[in-house]
């Protein structure tokens, strides 16, 4: 049963073939990908026909490599800047409310924690859409009662900030709470005590506290903003982020571009992840 | 006293905005949207029409249906692969691997949705590795299409969900005390009494709240079913998206993602009230 215990052969073989199939069924699309993107075939497909660097950097009118695709990479310099400027936004915004749930007592609290927490289970496309509509009315009203135009307010790079930032903050709030929780206030009394404001107290003694864990927020912020398809999906204007025009590639048939792309992702975000994961371990410590 | 006052409202504010400004109206906005179509003079009126539509017509309602259902079965199979999967990088793995293991188990989730998806794809499709594979190995003699059907698109959104699943089973897991089982095997009790009056009653909370978010996911996911599902195994999110951009016709679209959010509210309530659990205690 468990490594205390005796056990039969069987048992132990078959528990671990079951482990390697399951992480093999983790892991095979990915590896297939990355595999594929060096494939010199003009498929995503087997056969093997030797080792290329053509999808990354070709450019001979046959095959265009992800370095000049215009297409590509405009859509990754615009997922980059969403990410970014989303990341700053929900980082802002999700730690003053952890301060405000950790540290503060005040009427509806509760309530305005639940509401903090609805974005967890409202789906992704639902979002989206009442998103959509919300700044559509806002837009409507502005240009028919008052006659102003505010392209802001129609599907669009700002309206993508916007919906991904809706829901990332959660995340963001929980995250940081989750180390608030711990810190000793104490601390703060006694910088209190010597003479020091709030703001004095929360930007060199909260917020030095709190650093692992708002690079570890930042962190997980970006990488949601980076992949978020759901809710981006309805708010997309003229400037598609990577995975809406990845997707869009997808659907009207691949070409190895694809898996380049997906390998630089799957680097990309892998070393973000183990970036956070070293932060994470030492929050524990 | 009036420093902290001000810090109070420096707090409150951001959050108050972005809280009713993104959350509370834009979902008053759907259903006030949801609850007006136009009439013969093409006005827009207040009327149930919308909703109407949705249960005269089979196929809105057996697509509704038909998410929900296959939602539950993909909840279903999720936890009875993660269930072994993280009872063994608990307990029987030696324990300087379990950490590694547990590490590789949450790489794969980081990756975006649609990168798995493709890999899938790959694998898959009719010149897919798979068939390659099977081909040369001479266990086919033509290549078989395994995309576009029900069974592989239940896979991959197993997949796509399992991290959801096996995180908060392992979480569980870890605080369970080897000494009950100890105990219980060395009273003679059998490994189906062990499984199913020890572990699975321990791993209870955490088989709950994975349930509910994989769930919820899987109920408002586009992707997979759009990718994988091919064009006979229609999902809910897709006749939101048809009716928002494909028709145009907002107010339809907004009375389907109301109902939709309906739908995955009352389930995850009926979990949380079946277990005795509440929300802000399961994403801790």
């Amino acid at each position: 049963m468990i490594r205390s215990l005796p056990k039969s052969k069987k048992y132990t073989i078959s528990f671990k073939i079951y482990i390697a199939l399951f992480y093999i069924f983790l892991f095979a699309p990915l590896v297939i990908t990355c595999i594929l993107a060096f494939n010199n075939s003009d498929f995503p497909s087997l056969p093997w026909k030797g080792f290329t660097l053509d999808w990354f950097f070709a450019n001979d009118g046959h095959r265009v490599g992800l370095f000049h695709d215009v297409n590509n990479l405009r859509s990754i310099w615009v997922s980059i800047k969403t990410a970014f400027i989303v990341s700053i936004l929900s980082l802002i915004v999700g730690t003053m409310g952890a301060f405000l749930f950790e540290q503060e007592e005040f009427k509806f609290k509760q309530a305005l924690y639940f509401l903090t927490l609805a974005p967890l289970v409202i789906p992704g496309v639902i979002l989206g859409i009442s998103i959509l509509l919300a700044s559509n009315s806002v837009g409507l009203f502005l240009e028919e009662k008052l006659g102003i135009e505010a392209p802001i307010f129609a599907p669009g790079f700002w309206l993508v900030v916007l919906g991904q930032f809706s829901f990332i903050t959660t995340f963001v709030v929980l995250v940081v709470s989750a180390r608030l929780k711990k810190f000793d206030r104490t601390l703060e009394e006694a910088a209190l005590n010597l003479g020091a404001n709030r703001f004095e107290v929360i930007w060199h003694i909260t917020l030095r506290y709190l650093k692992p864990a708002l690079i570890g927020a930042g962190s997980v912020a970006f990488l949601m903003s980076f992949e978020n398809f759901n809710t981006t999906l309805f708010l997309v204007g003229s400037e598609p982020t990577l995975p809406i025009n990845l997707y869009l590639q997808v659907r009207d048939g691949s070409t190895p571009v694809i898996n380049a792309i997906s390998f630089l992702m799957i680097v990309f975000t892998s070393t973000l992840a183990l970036i956070n994961l070293y932060f994470s371990k030492k929050k524990d410590d | 006293m009036k420093h902290a006052r001000l810090g109070f409202y420096i707090f409150l504010i951001p959050v108050v905005l972005w809280l009713f400004l993104l959350i509370v109206i834009p979902h008053i906005d759907l259903l006030i949207m949801s609850l007006k179509s136009e009439n013969d003079l093409g006005e827009l009126v207040w009327s149930l029409q919308n909703y109407k539509n949705f249960f005269v017509e089979p196929v809105y309602w057996f697509t509704f249906v038909r998410t929900a259902v296959y939602s539950i079965i993909v909840t279903i199979i999720t936890a009875i692969i993660a269930l072994p999967v993280s009872f063994y990088i608990t307990k029987v793995v030696n324990p300087r691997y379990s950490n590694f293991l547990s590490i590789l188990l949450l790489m794969p989730f980081w990756v975006s949705e649609l990168v798995r998806v493709y890999g899938w794809m790959i694998l898959l499709r009719e010149s897919g590795v798979i068939n390659h594979f099977l081909l040369k190995l001479g266990i086919l003699d033509k290549p078989i299409e395994f995309l576009y059907n029900d069974v592989s698109m239940i896979m991959v959104l197993v997949y796509t969900s399992m991290l959801f699943m096996v995180v908060p089973l392992i979480s569980v897991m870890e605080s369970l005390d080897d000494h009950l089982i100890e105990a219980a095997y060395d009273l003679g009790a059998s490994t189906k009494d062990i499984v199913f009056k020890i572990i699975l009653p321990h791993a209870k909370p955490g088989l709950t709240s994975g349930s509910i978010v994989v769930f919820m996911l899987t109920l408002g996911n586009y992707l997979t079913p759009n990718l994988i599902g091919g064009k006979n195994s229609l999902w809910f999110t897709e006749q939101i998206y048809t009716q928002f951009i494909a028709s145009f016709n907002w107010n339809q679209g907004a009375a389907f993602g109301f109902l939709l959010l309906l739908l995955s509210s009352f389930i995850i309530w009926l979990g949380l009230k079946i277990t005795k659990q509440n929300l802000s205690k399961v994403v801790q």
